[in-house]
């Protein structure tokens, strides 16, 4: 598997898509939306800024497999610690309540 | 020995190991390796994103309080230098692969500034918030966290603020930390990228400098909208 090589012409339209959403992020953050819709909108464009980066700044998209394994495992692995703790301190007032 | 080691050198590239059977297998196993580092860096500030969530659900009014304290101008411009800073480090790793000398010099002189850059604007940003005594805890001693110095959200208490000012320190200080250390590996870089060490044949050292220098910018691209725009909506409900 050789090198692949990505070209200016993406790195440069991944560059305007970051820049273009951290516009975005500030201008609906200063928006006040109903419910919890501003962090999940401020997570979502966070998400697909990152997913930009890795894909082509860090050249997953072209990457072999066992990188894929890795970073997905790790995310896995992130799910659980939010996962886990979590669940105690969501439930830890039940017993006294 | 050293004869068989030298003829041996004369027939495949000089920055080869001798443990890999080519450039080839030596690229992949090095960039694989930064990989699994970068993926325990992702556990490493895990952590201290569930703290930040854990804290931010327990205390939402509070923490919105606190953060609006957080320059907004500040935060963004430092989002657009360093997203600006990963595109110039993907350019000097493109010069690499493509062999242009004098462009991959340039783009990591340019990645190097904008990284400076950068400090230089958290910098400001922390003696702002030594001048109005929002440093948390006694960390200065002369000038303790002053709770009366934020101005409380309806339904925030003063007595919860000052977590979020530890979180924020935690976490920014904690990429900072990473900010300095890839301004570090980026001079060592720009330093053999101005001797020609690195070309199309061999420039896994730019390489995975940039998986490094790229990934601190993802933890940032998190870290602005969780610390600097939770609270901003919630300005035009007085209190």
């Amino acid at each position: 598997m050789s090198e692949h090589i990505v070209s200016i012409r993406i790195y440069f339209v991944i560059f305007l898509a970051l820049i273009l959403g951290t516009a975005l992020t500030v201008v609906a953050g200063l928006q006040d939306f109903p419910g919890p819709l501003n962090v999940i909108i401020a997570l979502t464009i966070a998400c697909i800024k990152a997913t930009l980066v890795v894909l082509y700044f860090m050249h997953l998209r072209y990457s072999n497999r066992l990188t894929w394994v890795i970073l997905i495992a790790a995310l896995f692995w992130l799910a659980i610690l939010f996962a886990l703790t979590f669940s105690d301190y969501w439930t830890r007032h039940w017993l006294t309540a | 020995m050293a004869e068989s080691i030298a003829a041996e050198h004369e027939v495949h590239h000089p920055a080869l190991q001798h443990h890999f059977e080519n450039m080839e297998q030596q690229r992949e196993a090095s960039t694989l390796g930064m990989w699994v580092f970068l993926v325990t860096e992702i556990m490493f500030f895990g952590g201290m994103f569930f703290s930040y969530t854990l804290y931010r659900w327990l205390y939402p009014e509070a923490f919105a309080s606190a953060s609006n304290h957080l320059s907004l101008p500040l935060g963004a411009i430092n989002t657009g230098v360093l997203i600006f800073s990963s595109f110039t480090m993907a350019l000097a790793v493109y010069s690499a692969q493509t062999g242009k000398q004098r462009a991959q010099v340039i783009c990591l002189t340019l990645t190097l500034l904008l990284g400076l850059t950068f400090l230089g604007i958290k910098a400001a940003e922390y003696k702002e918030k030594y001048d109005t005594n929002l440093i948390p805890g006694h960390l200065i001693p002369s000038r303790p966290f002053n709770p009366d110095a934020v101005h409380l959200l309806p339904g925030a208490r003063k007595e919860n603020v000052e977590i979020f000012f530890w979180i924020y320190f935690a976490m920014t200080g904690m990429h900072a930390v990473h900010m300095i250390i890839g301004v570090g590996v980026l001079s060592v870089i720009l330093f053999f990228a101005t001797r020609g060490r690195y070309g199309p044949e061999y420039h896994n050292p730019v390489e995975i400098s940039g998986l490094y220098w790229h990934f601190v910018d993802i933890i940032w691209i998190f870290l602005f909208p969780l610390l600097y725009l939770l609270g901003r909506h919630l300005m035009g409900h007085g209190g």
